[in-house]
């Protein structure tokens, strides 16, 4: 171990004693927005203090009024320190700098991976039960959301072709959380006909030579740019076989909660309308 | 008049070639009938709504902005007065983003166009005042960088603060220029401020004539200055902004073309404009299929492909003047 290392930790260990870590722990402060989200549902009350600043946000998140009541931080090391946690919840997106620094400093660091299927979510409500020590609780919120994703996920009689369609001509294949809420929801993801499995770019010209039946859009963000010209191109309204299938709420896309049950919930009754028509 | 016709017959071929070159596989045979044949398949969707606006803004972005890069050359009688370079693009590229953040082109959609012709205009006199009338290279270029910094200095700040998470992506368009995913109502909302500078630099034909006899035997032959330099003026940030608000600001074409056609048409300035403005509109065509064929997937930007050209002409012009001034 280098020196540097050396030096924090022993000054840790100092500030922090004798201290043993308790089974549960006692001061939670999150910096990710899904373990936020993860972490309100699961948490006993007052176990989580703080929060990320975009859990406050009701675009970005889907337990924003739950957040309401708990301080936000910046995610900072600094920020987080101050606060006195004896667990930290984190992205494995977090900055590694911010990562390492709580953990030099001797702060208990849980890194949670983004949920890139529907089957990832129980076991990140696994994880988040076992980090929190409320093993019980996330049981039961794991049967619940298999019980319910089945029934919202009963095959259809047919499978209409969608796409996703974001700003800058981005698209969701297969292999993303969000293809996987379509896929679920009874679409076909045509961008796997453009051999497409992960994220990408698809061209305007890529999507019209697709025409899937809908096209789904992300939400309008604040503000205007250029990058969101692609979701206004008046070649998407001559396409007279496709839908386009204005914004719907990115929050319950993002993250993997049982919240993404709310989007399978609306693209299933965005298909069976279309059923009907 | 037979570079006119060689001119024409490029223009021609590039426009059927960037109206065949895309994303969507289809033949040269189907890709035109369905331009032609509303036959109710995507792929005249594709033709008709992408892919024809497109060609036509290539061409009417590349002609202005040849023909710009023509007159101020004839004007300053100075070979590195380009648009691009000397900070009227950049200035126009404000001007636009201006316009975008402040919502006043989602109210108004003339806005847009307005805005980067305003900021055009303050551009070229900045740099006319800058660079006196007889536009010396030092000054010309060094003005130009000022104004340049200035100009992408703030766009950046206006973009960083905008409320809109992808409003910082879009610095690269805004600095590097592209023709992705334009449609009509671009082409609409360019066509008439370019008609009318278009118009403007057209007429300053005798006037350049004149002007490379010198100001003095100019004004003898009746040329009235500073009539000539309103309507250059108007005319350039006109062709400039109306150009870098619907696809960014797009360097070197007003370097490059003039450059290539100057001996070609015997130096003449009048001869120049209109070589330029076609010359301009081959260029842009040729790089906006260029980066459909090359890098397919990765949405290059012209100004990229315009500047591995661009600047090296551009560093031998300035090695060029280094001598001359040696």
């Amino acid at each position: 171990m280098r020196a540097s290392r050396v030096i924090p930790l022993v000054a840790a260990l100092v500030l922090t004693g004798a201290a043993v870590l308790a089974d549960a722990p006692q001061r939670v402060v999150s910096v990710n927005l899904c373990t936020d989200q993860l972490g309100l549902m699961l948490a006993s009350p007052g176990q989580l203090i703080s929060v990320s600043k975009l859990a406050h946000d009701p675009e970005s998140s889907s337990m924003a009024d739950a957040a309401q009541s708990l301080p936000v931080n910046g995610s900072g090391a600094e920020e987080v320190f101050l606060l006195n946690p004896d667990l930290v919840l984190a992205g494995t997106f977090t900055a590694d700098a911010t990562v390492q620094m709580l953990r030099d400093l001797g702060i208990r660091v849980e890194l949670f991976a983004p949920a890139s299927s529907l089957a990832d979510v129980p076991a990140r409500i696994a994880q988040m039960g076992v980090a929190l020590g409320r093993q019980s609780e996330a049981r039961a919120m794991i049967d619940a959301f298999n019980a319910e994703l089945a029934e919202l996920s009963k095959a259809p009689p047919r499978r209409p072709r969608a796409a996703l369609y974001y700003v800058n001509s981005y698209t969701m294949g297969d292999r993303t959380l969000a293809g996987d809420i379509l896929r679920a929801g009874g679409f076909d993801n045509v961008a796997s006909e453009a051999g497409m499995t992960y994220g990408g770019t698809l061209f305007l010209e890529q999507l019209v030579m697709l025409s899937p039946e809908v096209i789904v859009q992300g939400r309008d963000y604040p503000g205007q740019a250029r990058a969101e010209d692609n979701l206004e191109h008046p070649a998407l309204a001559r396409l007279t076989n496709s839908r386009v299938a204005g914004t719907l709420t990115d929050r319950d896309w993002i993250c993997g909660t049982p919240m993404v049950l709310n989007a399978v919930r609306e693209m299933r009754d965005l298909r069976l309308s279309m059923e009907q028509d | 008049m037979r570079l006119g016709l060689i001119l024409g017959t490029l223009v021609f071929t590039l426009f059927v070639g960037a109206l065949v070159s895309g994303y969507a596989n289809a033949s040269f045979t189907e890709s035109l009938r369905a331009l032609f044949v509303d036959d109710g398949t995507p792929l005249t969707v594709v033709m008709r709504d992408i892919r024809l606006p497109r060609a036509l803004l290539a061409v009417m972005i590349g002609a202005a902005l040849g023909m710009s890069g023509a007159a101020m050359q004839g004007y300053l009688r100075n070979p590195l007065a380009e648009p691009g370079l000397i900070g009227v693009s950049g200035a126009a590229a404000l001007g636009a983003v201006l316009a975008i953040q402040t919502g006043l082109s989602a109210s108004f959609a003339l806005a847009l166009p307005i805005s980067a012709l305003a900021m055009s205009v303050l551009g070229v006199l900045l740099i006319l005042a800058l660079a006196g009338p007889r536009g010396a290279s030092i000054t010309l270029i060094l003005a130009g960088i000022a104004i340049s910094a200035l100009a992408s200095a703030l766009t950046s700040l206006v973009l960083n603060l905008s409320p809109n998470p992808f409003a910082a992506a879009d610095i690269v368009f805004w600095m590097m220029g592209s023709l992705a995913d334009r449609s009509f109502t671009h082409v609409w909302l360019a066509l008439p401020f370019m008609l009318v500078g278009w118009g403007l630099l057209f007429s300053l034909g005798r006037g350049l004539n004149a002007l490379t006899l010198g100001e003095d035997a100019a004004e003898a032959m009746g040329i009235r200055l500073p009539a000539m330099r309103l309507r250059l003026i108007l005319g350039v940030a006109a062709c400039v902004g109306a150009a870098t608000a619907v696809a960014g600001a797009i360097g070197f074409v007003g370097l490059v073309v003039p450059h290539l056609l100057r001996p070609l048409v015997g130096a003449r300035p009048s001869a120049l404009l209109w070589a330029s403005a076609l010359g301009g509109a081959a260029m842009v065509l040729a790089a906006d299929i260029a980066v459909r064929e090359l890098l397919p997937d990765r949405d290059l930007k012209l100004g990229v492909l315009m500047a591995l050209v661009g600047a090296p002409l551009f560093l031998h012009l300035i090695f060029k003047t280094r001598k001359e001034f040696a």
